[in-house]
């Protein structure tokens, strides 16, 4: 154990304090976008995995490196979930609060539950603080926050106390500010120090002064909350109960990343990434750029077209390629897209989701790009669309994504979104030798080569690598005649290809397996989602479920084809409700679809959904229908 | 199409570089020149055909890949060095060559032209400048004369033109050079030059579009002009032109060049010897042109400088070297994980 003795000794043997088990705890980290409060959420959330717990989070930072100091455009929140049992999201309303300044309390104390624990720096809540943030009298000496537990305690303070003898400057000094309030959260809810103290010995190698300093504020934290008399207890959440197994925590876009590497190496194939730095996508440019000696190549292209340009001729060259960005790179990716449609060349399209239109809200999440994918391409053009459902499940999604590129020879869309992207949960780490092999035979014999014949069942046209003899062909963009390849411009023959392209592509819903349907098989209310509502969708099943409602859930992970059975299984409820960070557009596919009379929960506002948001939708319809 | 057609013939001529596709390129089109002389060069080269891989834009250009019995992709617009960027990165092996218009080259796809050739990724870009747009049937083009009188422009084009060599040069291009379409030798010896260049190679060939812009390079091509409108350009060799070659390039006061006769006391060693690797010469020499100056053809720049497709393989070998072949279950293991029973 590498935490030093003082700290190690009093999490252990010293239980000054009493402590009083909680099953689930909510807590959100609030700051300026300088006062690390990322960092400090990330270390909780790792603390707190490494504890056992099922963890769900939500980092929320704004667009801007850094807002002006102290004002309301400029906090950056991270909420965490935190439980003995299964849990989904990141809660909905946070049981802690921690604000280190004036701003960060008016932009979040309006989601703190009732008697919700409130802990405020007094040094962020000076006179100046106070007027950026709109108050007219300090909320911590006016009594309006007499509803909360309120604990002020004086971070800054105390942690430039601690820091005295090491001669720091005054900034960087309070910039370990961070570790104090980690410090002493981790005191309050019981939470192991090693792995940021590990963290904190890793990052600051090179820096032994701020290594000593962030270590020394993180302990001063820890012991003023075993000391001070302040706290009256110390929490515990007890480990979840969840599938055996070597765990690890991972956000969405790590997950993405590594599914593809995966993938790569169970189709036997080199990985070609081509993008362009976007946000929340970048991180998969970032992490997948370490992975060379995986034989992953990554090529930061000169603009979003670009980047999908050169995956689709890596994809020619006979590679794995991918391309990753968010909405506004997808739109100018799109005529690339449509080009590997033609050419019929397996390429896999990330999406990582943001609130637009236009620029939006680039760090804020949505859905919203769903028909975009589907239907925003020029003339009939049909590519498969798969969505993850939670940050681990990028991985799969991601392995899956590759799969049908490669057996069906087509792009093929994988969605995520902001909220997958940059938020973290327990994952448990699959073996290599579990995941089942993606084969991949390229076309070798010229005897009898056609580029366009196709394969009987998939309708896949033959993958050939250039360089190899006999088989020299040229595709393009102009329609293809059927078999040959050749330049076409019979109408008869356009028909047919259009009608070949469809069929291929609505001939993956073989493949996809029987929809898994959480809860009754007839009933009321059936709840439909895909993408990042998953956990939300499933808290507000157990909890209607629990209440004895006939409430069902199913989620979507293949958005095109549509699932075989789904047309069989809407029919079965009295009511469809389809929730959607969007304005209801999964919800005009199914009605087209299906001719049905479903309904949406519909929420734009780059936040997830609240469990209770769902609950309360489903309740309405559930009284509509009595 | 030629499917069922082993290419394990030693020795390749022109015609297992011709396709089985119909040309469609107007009658009297300098394009079928062009093709021509690709078609005879490559046989010479000693690459086995199946590792050409031609790439195109959009325009008439860009039908090109059609014709070649090679491998080949008739891309979008614009963004042909994109897509050849990503195969040449991956697959080094291949030789990727790119056919591209001024329109295709300098207009949709100028960002991507130009970080091409900055990166030095080994492409061959062939730009066939005929200073008109062809295929969407005569428009002004982004190397049309200021003032060109075209379908769009009615009142004569506002804009002022690229110059395909400067815009090469200024991108920091390893091989640069210009050539003509009906000059089927200086073509070929180009085509050759760009193939044994170790690096990206630019090559602007002036073609001539007989239906929207017929003549445009008649001066240069005109037997009983060309002599005076060209300059030949060849390494080591003093900057002379005409007819009976009494003519030169001097360099007067300020670097400014100057068009002299010899004799009167100039000589060959007061003219402007051609280096191939000054960048500064090479500049000068892109901005000669009618009426002042001879045109210029032949190799205006090369230098040799790492290509991005080596130093980005080896980055993944010196990775290997010192971390082993990347094992996936170690990195799915990587950083804090914890075993719940």
């Amino acid at each position: 154990m590498a935490v030093p003795p003082d700290v190690a000794t009093q999490a252990q043997a010293r239980r000054a304090k009493p402590t009083q088990e909680l099953e689930t705890v909510t807590i959100r980290f609030a700051g300026d976008s300088g006062d690390g409060m990322q960092l400090t959420g990330t270390q909780f959330s790792n603390e707190s995995a490494l504890a056992g717990n099922d963890i769900a989070t939500f980092p929320d930072f704004p667009a801007e490196i850094r807002a002006p100091a102290g004002t309301l455009a400029g906090v950056s929140g991270f909420q965490l979930n935190f439980s003995s049992r299964d849990i989904y999201t990141p809660g909905d309303n946070p049981d802690v609060l921690v604000a280190m300044n004036a701003a960060a309390l008016r932009v979040n104390l309006g989601d703190l539950k009732p008697n919700g624990i409130l802990l405020l720096d007094p040094e962020g809540f000076d006179e100046q603080s106070l007027k950026k943030a709109g108050y007219k009298a300090n909320p911590i000496e006016d009594g309006s926050l007499g509803r909360y537990q309120l604990f002020v305690v004086d971070v800054t303070k105390m942690t430039l106390g601690a820091l005295e003898d090491l001669h720091l400057s005054n900034k960087v000094a309070i910039r370990c500010k961070n570790f104090f309030a980690l410090g002493l959260c981790s005191w309050l809810f019981s939470r192991p120090l090693d792995p940021t103290v590990k963290y904190i010995e890793s990052r600051f190698k090179k820096d032994p002064a701020i290594l000593e300093a962030n270590l020394r504020a993180l302990r001063a934290g820890w012991n003023y909350g075993e000391t001070a008399e302040l706290f009256a207890v110390q929490y515990e959440v007890k480990p979840a109960r969840i599938a055996p197994g070597k765990y690890r925590n991972i956000t969405g876009n790590s997950a993405l990343g590594l599914g593809l590497v995966a993938a790569a190496s169970k189709a036997k194939l080199p990985l070609f990434l081509g993008a362009y730095p976007i946000t929340p996508a970048s991180d998969i440019l970032h992490e997948m750029a370490g992975y060379k000696n995986f034989g992953v190549l990554t090529f930061q292209a000169e603009d979003e077209i670009a980047g999908a340009g050169s995956a689709l001729g890596a994809a020619f060259g006979g590679v794995l390629a991918a391309t990753t960005s968010s909405g506004p790179g997808i739109v100018l990716k799109q005529e690339t897209i449509n080009l590997a449609v033609m050419t019929e060349l397996p390429l896999v399209i990330c999406n990582i989701q943001r609130g637009g239109p236009s620029t939006g809200l680039p760090t804020k999440t949505e859905q919203a790009d769903l028909l975009m994918v589907l239907f925003g391409r020029n003339s009939d053009s049909p590519v498969p669309v798969i969505a993850a459902c939670s940050p681990g499940d990028c991985f799969y999604a991601a392995l899956e994504a590759a799969r049908i590129a490669v057996k069906y020879m087509t792009p093929v869309f994988l969605l995520s979104d902001g909220y997958l992207a940059n938020g973290a949960e327990p994952w448990r780490i699959p073996k290599m030798a579990e995941l089942p092999d993606i084969p991949v035979q390229f076309r070798s014999d010229p005897q009898g080569f056609f580029p366009y014949l196709r394969e009987g069942e998939t309708l896949a046209r033959p993958w050939v690598r250039p360089g190899t003899p006999g088989l020299e062909h040229r595709i393009g963009g102009i329609e293809k005649e059927d078999v040959t390849g050749n330049v076409s411009y019979s109408p008869a023959n356009h028909e047919l290809m259009v009608r070949a392209r469809a069929a291929k592509v609505a001939g993956i819903a073989r493949e996809i397996p029987p929809t898994n349907i959480r809860g009754p098989e007839v009933g009321d209310v059936l709840m439909v989602g895909w993408g990042s509502t998953f956990g939300s969708l499933s808290a507000a099943l157990d909890e209607l479920r629990a209440k004895g409602r006939a409430v069902a859930h199913i989620h979507l992970r293949y958005l095109n084809p549509l699932p075989a059975d789904l047309g069989g299984i809407l029919r079965r409820y009295k009511r469809v409700l389809v929730p959607e960070l969007n304005t209801g557009q999964l919800l005009k596919v199914l009605r087209a679809e299906y001719v049905l009379d479903a309904v949406g929960l519909n929420k734009i506002q780059g936040q997830p959904f609240k469990v209770s948001e769902i609950v309360r939708k489903v309740e309405q319809l559930l009284e509509e229908i009595r | 199409m030629t499917p069922g057609v082993a290419a394990d013939t030693p020795k390749l001529s022109r015609k297992d570089f011709v396709s089985d596709q119909d040309v469609r390129w107007c009658p009297g089109c300098g394009d079928y020149s062009i093709l021509a002389q690709v078609q005879r060069a490559l046989p010479d080269f000693g690459v086995p055909r199946e590792k050409f891989v031609f790439i195109s834009g959009i325009g008439c250009s860009s039908r090109f890949p059609y014709y070649m019995n090679t491998y080949g992709m008739h891309g979008i617009h614009g963004r042909a060095p994109a897509i050849a960027s990503g195969l040449k990165v991956s697959r080094p092996d291949l030789h990727v060559w790119i056919v591209t218009g001024d329109g295709d080259a300098l207009s949709i796809g100028g960002n991507h032209l130009i970080h091409t050739l900055r990166r030095n990724l080994s492409l061959k870009i062939l730009l066939f400048n005929n200073r008109i747009y062809g295929l969407t049937k005569g428009q002004y083009s982004p190397t049309s004369e200021l003032g060109k009188v075209t379908k769009s422009t009615p009142f004569g084009s506002v804009d002022h033109p690229f110059n395909p060599i400067s815009v090469a040069l200024g991108a920091d291009a390893t091989f640069v050079a210009r050539s003509v379409d009906v000059d089927a030798k200086h073509l070929q010896d180009m085509l050759r030059r760009a193939h044994e260049h170790p690096g990206g190679a630019f090559v602007e060939i002036l073609q001539n579009c007989n239906i929207f812009n017929d003549g445009a390079w008649d001066s240069l091509t005109d037997k009983n002009t060309k002599a005076d409108t060209t300059l030949v350009l060849e390494h080591g060799k003093p900057l002379r032109f005409g007819k009976n070659r009494e003519k030169g390039i001097r360099l007067a006061q300020g670097l400014r060049p100057e068009v002299v006769s010899l004799g009167d006391g100039i000589d060959e060693k007061d003219l402007v010897v051609h280096d191939e690797h000054n960048p500064a010469v090479a500049f000068l020499l892109s901005r000669m042109g009618p009426p002042d100056f001879p045109t210029p053809l032949g190799v205006f720049y090369s230098d040799v400088r790492p290509t991005y497709e080596a130093v980005a393989n080896r980055q993944m070998e010196a990775a290997r070297a010192k971390l082993g072949e990347g094992d996936v279950d170690a990195l799915l293991n990587r950083g804090d994980t914890w075993v719940v029973k």
